[in-house]
């Protein structure tokens, strides 16, 4: 049987758009042009680069991707698949608005258990939400291993090893497989989808599942569902115009004043 | 009176400062009882009597050190099965999200990561957090359970109050998946002798402008002069010029000191995001159109190589 590696992947709002709130305060993914989360491109590296170590030794990998999110979520999928993943599964359900962390790490779970897994790869955080905790919520939800902020991942002999940076350390780390792992920005430059790649996907099949598909009641996802709730969402107000002045030989001065005049020299 | 259970963040017993900004924070909304973990756990207990602590939970097990998160999610659930706390306050940081998350689900209670304040409301504790890059500031309510809430540093200040800090030992059973991530080896991270980037009250960050590894000797200078943290852009990071300890931004850390100073950095949205929400803002730059200078409260076009030893210099000299 060959390796089953699944990939978490989230389609974002460009963060080099403008980003807002919908008049229900989640995030508005409507108006907002999307796209695969950058961080996720590299779990999505590290699984390729898994299943081709395993290719050396001639055994086979299967590298499928799944999300959670409304219908053009899918164009995350297609860049995973373009980029060498096999196979896509889009989690997509109306009542699915508005979910929380909690409820999407529900969701999540019973589509990885569903398709099946040796090992899960998150990205170390969604660019949206930014709060990085989804993977330690698989691993508690799947009662497995939870390998994750990883700069480094390699998998032989049925045990995952890799290596995580704290803020005040560095550990080594190891586990067993079944496990979920996740993967930060140093873990290894992303791969650019290749003209072939890129053909390829649009022929890959990207499954659509349903909320009855996974056995999940409505009633515990959603907006009513989430056990938080966003109850204001205000735009920072511009900071007032700061003074800007040009250097003219003696610009580190004046620099050197103002912080005296702010206390802080 | 209600308790609120704080998760201690220490090294060997040695307290870190945004525990001590945590307390303060929990006096707002109850008593504060802090549980520390691991070696030297029983050594904090007089730093945070100090801070507002009315009981400290200690547990030590081998556990803690030896394997990843899940031992501290154990420990944490006998406290707050122990504690019935109103909410739980812990440090907004990689390791500090994934235990607050893995409880809050054990729990059945919401979370919030990435408090920047944290304030008793007519329906229960309103928590303020930065999203999009700190373009927007939200409120947010946790529905069900007692509020799981990771707070950033630098979101309130540290005060004395003196408490009785009980020390109170605490049992923990761990489960099966206690040992499932086992550590094999760790490195402590070398000390610069500098503030850590998180916690320090004045950041000194250097950018694509520093032009080479070998510059950043004038940001270290420039740091040192004000006893601050130093920082580094991606652009700088993924050049190799600097560790990525020190990065600061979406994908490094999240910082809102008292001062930023910005030197050679354009202010890519990347960037923004790890440090908008700096109360003062400084940026050294040749590029007159560098969006950095939308943010500054103080802004000089001009050759980094020349401003800042002169202001180096400057700082030295009036400190005498």
């Amino acid at each position: 049987m060959s390796f089953r590696l699944v990939v978490t992947v989230k389609y974002v709002p460009d963060a080099a758009a403008d980003r807002r709130f919908a008049d229900d305060l989640t995030v508005d993914r409507d108006d907002a042009d999307g796209l695969l989360s950058e961080l996720d491109e590299y779990a999505v590296e590290q699984a390729l680069r898994i299943a081709e170590s395993r290719g050396q030794n001639g055994d086979d990998a299967e590298i499928t991707v799944v999300t959670v999110g409304p219908r053009d979520a899918e164009d995350a999928l297609r860049k995973a698949l373009a980029m060498g993943a096999d196979r896509a599964i889009h989690v997509e359900d109306e009542a699915l608005h508005g979910t929380d962390v909690i409820g999407t790490s529900l969701v999540l779970a019973k589509a990885i258990e569903t398709a099946g897994y040796d090992l899960v790869v998150s990205g170390m955080a969604a660019t949206d939400g930014a709060m990085g905790v989804v993977p330690a919520l698989l691993a508690e939800r799947l009662r497995v291993p939870q390998m994750t902020l990883l700069s480094e991942i390699s998998v032989e002999d049925g045990t995952v090893r890799g290596r995580r940076d704290g803020d005040t350390a560095s550990e080594w780390l190891e586990s067993s497989l079944p496990a979920v792992a996740s993967v930060t920005d140093q873990s290894g430059e992303v791969r650019y989808p290749s003209f072939k790649g890129i053909m390829a996907a649009k022929k890959k099949p990207v499954e659509s599942w349903g909320l009855s598909d996974l056995g999940i009641d409505a009633d515990a996802v959603g907006l009513s569902g989430a056990w938080t709730t966003v109850d204001s969402a205000a735009e920072r107000p511009v900071r007032s115009a700061g003074t800007v002045v040009e250097d003219g030989g003696v610009g580190g001065k004046r620099l050197a004043e103002f912080l005296a005049s702010r206390k802080f020299i | 009176m209600t308790e609120v259970l704080v998760y201690v963040d220490h090294v060997d017993g040695a307290v870190r400062k945004p525990t001590l900004e945590l307390l303060a924070l929990a006096r707002r909304l109850g008593d504060p009882v802090a549980l520390a973990l691991g070696s030297g756990a029983q050594d904090t207990a007089v730093a945070l009597a100090e801070h507002g602590a009315v009981r400290v939970l200690v547990a030590d097990a081998p556990e803690f050190a030896d394997y990843l998160v899940v031992p501290k999610v154990d420990a944490l659930r006998a406290a707050y099965e122990r504690v019935s706390p109103a909410a739980v306050l812990m440090l907004s940081s990689g390791e500090g999200n994934e235990i607050a998350a893995r409880l809050a689900l054990r729990i059945g209670s919401g979370i919030v990561t990435g408090a920047i304040d944290v304030r008793p409301g007519d329906d229960g504790l309103v928590a303020t957090q930065s999203a999009f890059a700190a373009a927007f500031t939200l409120t947010s309510r946790v529905t069900k359970g007692a509020p799981v809430i990771t707070v950033k540093p630098n979101s309130a200040a540290a005060e004395a109050a003196p408490a009785a800090g009980a020390v109170e030992p605490l049992a923990v059973t761990f489960g099966e998946s206690a040992t499932g991530t086992r550590v094999t080896a760790r490195t402590a991270r070398e000390s610069t002798g500098r503030p850590e980037l998180t916690e320090a009250a004045i950041v000194v960050s250097g950018g694509r402008g520093v032009g080479d590894a070998g510059n950043f000797h004038i940001v270290e200078a420039l740091a040192d002069s004000l006893g601050a943290a130093v920082g580094a852009s991606r652009a700088a990071v993924d050049a190799g010029w600097y560790p990525h300890s020190h990065q600061v931004g979406q994908t490094g850390k999240s910082v809102s000191p008292q001062l930023y100073i910005a030197n050679g950095i354009s202010g890519a949205i990347q960037h923004r995001a790890g440090m908008r929400t700096s109360k003062t803002i400084v940026a050294v730059n040749k590029d007159p159109d560098a969006p950095i200078f939308d943010l500054a409260d103080f802004g000089v076009v001009g050759d980094l190589f020349q401003v800042i030893p002169q202001l180096t210099e400057e700082i030295n000299a009036r400190k005498g």
